[in-house]
């Protein structure tokens, strides 16, 4: 990434904290060294490769299984795994590997929007807020606090069926969407609290404050010296938020407002089988084995990055 | 450092403090007293006002009625009433028998009766139980907001132990319809002093009210003066709250409740609530059915055709063994056989499983256009089997049917009473009384109460009339089941199965027993000699 | 710093008023049939509905009200549910339940997740720290319920150890299990929070000065790695807390809690406006105190930041 012509005037003093690592005055700058680093590092192939499995996974399911995940033979219900059905049958008869190939596009869709989406409004809020502080800070804080204040249920049954009217067919892409949408509105105050927090240690440490005596922009101090800073609380917060999501979404289904029929994610599937998790524990178990290596997968690229973003990093 | 153990030692031990203070209880009582499975009521524990299942199930231990369902056949005996006399099936004349009264000791007469059948029929007290009055003869003159009469000139004491009630039609089974709890006698203390009555309940039943916390449990002790024939034998009834019916049948089988009204479905697969209740696993044939209403206001469901073809389409029996393991009843009619007047295979071919057939009626009628969606509940616990007749009627008539949830009833109710549903809708119905009457006047008379599809034939409504006139039960019966017959060739509502009653013990009852009707019979509940 | 917490409080004012309308017009709002199902099978008579309507005020605008509603409310008249029961004391004897839920879970995920962020951090990539990342993960991925029916399962209709349902009067005894349940997804994050602060102090100056002068490696831990690692945690843990006490719906259903979780989503699901924003004024009001609490610890858990 090259500097704005902006900053390129206080390119070098605001460095006051990072002298003692020769790394950071590598040419190219602080992204282009960000993404060397983590070139290096084995954790984040790995966990590349994984998610790219899953996009594959998500965009074109029929590589993977012939078998339509609506075809159920309720004769078969609760079958075991077996050559017929490689990770048995649900309550309904259908195949449980086949809907769960198909639920990893919804899964991921609404995973990882809902987890930018909220990072995004509630890190750049948190940031704005714990930066400029007075009373930008207590308005957005306070605004937070009103969302933070609904309980989740109730927000997500009166957004979703003041856009849904009940019993109604919904297009799935509108569905995601209005899924996400909820979720974001419903969660962002928590990724809110946790950069302001982050923001406002790093808004007095030395490093920043040399950086602005030395005349450094606001934008640049803000996302060339704090953010880097705050990432690491946000990026955890995120990759694991991002398994508490796809449970939400399984909550709104749950409740008959989220993802349905036709549409299967994962969170479906767990929430259609909670009744008989004893009786039919395959149906449970599979879905959240996905969801277990797809969450990790997503902490581990966290963590990769995280590293390779820090700036005293080796 | 010393700082931080301090506040983190003094936040434990608040903690520890906070969450110890209160817990564990005296266990003497708990020996004589068997703990119900249960649920908050929706109103105050009025029966005029009362028509769910947990509000009644305390007034039925609460109150006795005229006359009460035998616990195993449902037939109905005289309880309160000593004899329930008549010549036209239009003017009743009852009798109650001497020596019963209320918890608080005055007597029950028949002033008792009348002042509340008059109370839950006046319209500005908004009972949830007031059309079970409307048959009565003066209702229209006391049902609006602003009633033009103050009583029911149908309703008339002739003496303390006597009074006569007049219909405006002839209704040959009204006596087998009065142990519903809407009849129940009210004590002078209702009408005078409402909140005192609301916080502390007075029958004239088995158990006396002794506490209730909102949300937590009500509490019943026996009442030794109790004058029915058969008298209560535990000491107390605990009616505990539940959230979770998986919950409550945990705690029967480790012995923290001792009786759950209902067994969750996923124990019903495999017949392993059999095995892990034991002796302490019942069932018996009970009134309540499920079934598909169909919006006839949606020009797409015109055709009976199309109805039919959706009901041959539903694979009843698989679906019955698979979701309930084989426990429910795979429809046959819209009545059940625990109902007076039952008629089997009164639906045929029309409610058997026949793909060909199906496809064949759905062709003839010139298909379906656009997707087919199912709509329940999701908090009523539908989604298993709507999903699977909505998979059963798409893959056998090849048409997109889709189960299109709705979060709650009130919504589904919202959605029914403004003729809103763009497809089927599920449709529970508990019998009031053990009559095959009770499936059929209240569901598809031409503007009934619950006739939710916008149904309207003048042959049925005629029909029905006719078999309420009748002279004898046995051919009021005879009326109900033909018009019955009538119904289901134009089926607005799309039959699927009946449920038993099911109820389960703990090792330590003796007994505890439902009737029919799926109300607990209080007087039946015995508990284990201790030892 | 006393200007700083009365400007705070100052500022819950406009806060509640904003939250409890919202709350409350969302609740009436979300059905133009507010009486639908209340009447079992049947639609309601118009004179029930007419009672109801004047109870509830429903014929005067929603401002109205609302200023009505909180006419009521600051006399300490919560109102009344559909059924006759006063929401206070639905609440009086919901709520103390919910605080010990809510504790007990607070105090198992501060305690089992910052010990394993410890104990993850300070021995770095290894082992252990592999062993605490896979099994937080597990517990994030397996839904609440399954945790929760799966330990009932077996602790308690198998083993007999813990009691299936939780007694009405709850000891801390009984709150350990469901505690666990409820804390098990927050004591992942605070684990891998814990741990994410500590191995980025380990870099900063002040740990290197501090090695540097000879501190004991226990001492540089204790004192002054984990006392600025603690921010963030305690940031989520303080806000945490705000979440806890507004009630745990699943975990309270599984062992049958009877604590306020349930109830508002009982509320919710019949519609019983007054239980739901009753109990939403409630948490509203506690959710900002522990927001205004976990700001004031700031200050004092880093001397480097001031409130002016």
């Amino acid at each position: 990434m090259t500097e704005p012509l902006l900053h390129a005037g206080t390119a070098r003093p605001g460095d006051a904290g990072e002298e003692a690592d020769p790394d950071v005055e590598h040419p190219g700058g602080f992204w282009s060294d960000a993404w060397r680093r983590l070139r290096g590092r084995p954790l984040f192939w790995v966990a590349s490769a994984i998610i790219l499995v899953l996009l594959v996974m998500a965009v074109f399911p029929s590589l993977f299984t012939a078998v339509d995940p609506r075809a159920a033979d309720l004769a078969g219900s609760g079958a075991t795994p077996g050559p017929d059905a490689p990770l048995g049958r649900d309550l309904q008869g259908r195949d449980v590997y086949a809907r769960a190939i198909y639920g990893a596009g919804p899964t991921l869709a609404v995973g990882v929007l809902a987890t930018l989406g909220t990072v995004l409004l509630g890190a750049l809020a948190g940031l704005l807020g714990g930066y400029r502080g007075g009373w930008p800070d207590s308005l957005l804080s306070r605004f937070a606090e009103v969302f933070a204040g609904l309980p989740f249920v109730l927000g997500g049954i009166v957004i979703l069926t003041t856009y849904n009217p009940p019993g109604q067919l919904v297009g799935e892409s509108r569905l995601v969407v209005q899924v996400v949408a909820t979720i974001v509105v419903l969660s962002w105050p928590m990724a809110m609290r946790i950069m302001r927090a982050a923001t406002i240690t790093a808004r007095d440490q030395d490093y920043v404050r040399a950086a602005r005596a030395l005349g450094a922009g606001r934008l640049r101090v803000v996302f060339r010296h704090i953010l880097p800073n705050t990432l690491a609380p946000v990026l955890v917060y995120a990759t694991i938020q991002l398994g508490a999501f796809i449970g939400a979404e399984a909550t709104l289904s749950f409740l008959g407002i989220g993802l349905k029929d036709p549409v299967v994610s994962w969170g479906v599937m767990i929430a259609e089988s909670q009744d008989r998790v004893a009786q039919i524990p395959h149906a449970i178990l599979f879905p959240a084995g996905f969801l277990v290596v797809t969450v990790l997968a997503f902490v581990m690229l966290g963590d990769a990055v995280r590293d390779a973003l820090d700036p005293r990093g080796r | 450092m010393r700082r931080w153990a301090t506040a983190v030692a003094a936040a434990l031990a608040l903690a520890l403090l906070v969450a110890a203070c209160g817990g564990g209880g005296g266990d003497e009582q708990s020996a004589q007293t068997v703990g119900i499975e249960w649920g908050e009521p929706e109103n105050p524990l009025i029966p005029g006002n009362t028509t769910e299942q947990n509000g009644g199930d305390v007034i039925d231990a609460l109150f006795a009625g005229l006359v009460k369902y035998d616990v195993d056949t449902g037939q109905p005996s005289n309880e309160v009433a000593d004899a329930i006399t008549t010549t036209d099936n239009r003017t009743f004349t009852i009798r109650i028998r001497p020596g019963w009264t209320f918890h608080d000791g005055t007597p029950v007469t028949s002033q008792s009766f009348v002042d509340s059948w008059n109370w839950t029929a006046a319209g500005p007290n908004a009972a949830g139980a007031q059309s079970f009055m409307e048959k009565i003869d003066g209702y229209d003159e006391v049902s609006p907001e602003v009633p033009t009469a103050p009583t029911m000139r149908g309703l008339r004491v002739v003496d303390p132990q006597t009074f006569t009630v007049t219909l405006e039609q002839p209704f040959t089974i009204f006596p087998l319809t009065l142990g519903y709890s809407a009849y129940y006698p009210m004590p002078q203390r209702f009408f005078t002093d409402r909140a005192g009555y609301e916080a502390a309940p007075v029958g004239n039943g088995e158990f006396r009210f002794e506490s209730r916390t909102p949300n937590q449990n009500l509490v019943l002790v026996r009442n030794d003066q109790y004058a029915g024939s058969v008298k209560p034998q535990v000491q107390r009834l605990d009616f505990r709250v539940y959230s979770e019916l998986q919950t409550s049948y945990d705690d029967v089988l480790s012995g923290n409740l001792d009786h759950v009204r209902q067994v969750p479905p996923a124990a019903l697969t495999g017949d392993r609530w059999r095995t892990d209740l034991g002796a302490g696993a019942h069932q018996k044939e009970g009134l309540v059915t499920d079934s598909l209403g169909v919006p006839l206001y949606d020009p797409r469901f015109a055709n009976p055709l199309v109805r039919q073809a959706i009901s041959m389409s539903i694979d009843r029996q698989t679906i019955t063994q698979q979701i309930f393991g084989g426990v429910y009843r795979p429809a046959t009619g819209y009545a059940t056989s625990a109902a007076d007047g039952y008629v089997p295979n009164q639906c045929g071919e029309l409610c058997t499983f026949d793909p060909q057939r199906a496809r064949q009626l759905l062709a003839q009628a010139g298909g379906f256009a656009g997707p087919l969606t199912l709509t329940a509940n999701s908090d009523g616990g539908h989604d298993p089997y709507m999903e699977a007749v909505a998979t059963s009627i798409r893959q056998t008539l090849g048409i997109d049917a889709r189960y299109a949830p709705v979060p709650s009833f009130s919504e589904q109710r919202r959605l029914a009473n403004a003729q809103q549903f763009t497809g089927l809708f599920r449709n529970g119905w508990q019998g009031d009384y053990p009559s095959i009457e009770t499936f059929l006047t209240q569901l598809y008379r031409t503007g009934a109460s619950s006739n939710d599809y916008g149904y309207a034939n003048p042959a049925v409504d005629a029909a029905l009339s006719q078999a309420d006139q009748a002279p004898t039960t046995q051919a009021a019966n005879a009326g109900y089941a033909a018009a019955e017959r009538t119904i289901l060739a134009d089926m607005p509502n799309i039959p699927l199965w009946s449920r038993p009653v099911i109820y389960g013990n703990s090792a330590r009852v003796a007994e505890a027993e439902h009737n029919p009707l799926n109300r607990q019979d209080t007087t039946t509940y015995r508990l284990n000699p201790q030892g | 710093m006393g200007r700083y917490t009365l400007r705070r409080l100052l500022q819950l004012v406009p806060v509640f008023l904003g939250t409890t309308f919202i709350v409350y017009a969302l609740v009436w709002g979300l059905s133009d049939d507010p009486f639908a199902g209340k009447c079992g099978q049947r639609e309601c008579s118009p004179a029930y509905i007419a009672t109801m309507t004047e109870r509830y005020n429903l014929d005067d605008n929603i401002l109205v009200q609302y200023l009505k509603y909180l006419g009521a409310l600051l006399t300490g008249d919560f109102g009344q549910t559909f059924s006759g029961t006063e929401v206070s004391s639905l609440i009086a004897t919901a709520y103390p339940v919910t605080i010990r839920l809510a504790l007990v879970a607070l105090l198992i995920e501060a305690v089992i997740g910052i010990l394993a962020g410890i104990v993850s951090g300070v021995r770095g990539r290894g082992f252990v720290d592999s062993l605490v990342l896979v099994s937080t993960l597990f517990l994030i991925s397996l839904p609440v319920f399954v945790t929760g029916l799966v330990l009932k399962q077996v602790l308690g209709v198998e083993l007999g150890i813990i009691r299936t349902s939780v007694p009405n009067d709850p000891s801390f005894g009984d709150l350990l299990v469901p505690g666990f349940v409820l804390g098990s997804l927050s004591m992942a994050y605070v684990a891998r929070l814990t741990r994410t602060s500590l191995v980025e102090n380990a870099r900063a100056d002040f740990v290197r000065t501090a090695v540097a002068k000879g501190l004991t490696h226990r001492r540089v831990v204790g004192v002054h790695m984990l006392r600025n690692s603690l921010i963030p945690v305690v940031t989520f843990l303080g806000t945490d807390l705000g979440a806890l006490m507004g009630g745990a719906i699943v975990t309270e259903g599984v062992f049958n809690i009877r604590g306020i979780g349930g109830l508002v989503f009982r509320g919710i699901l019949q519609q019983d406006t007054a239980t739901v924003v009753g109990i939403v004024v409630l948490l509203v009001i506690v959710y900002l105190v522990a927001n205004l609490v976990v700001d004031l610890l700031y200050a004092v858990l880093d001397p480097r930041i001031r409130y002016d």
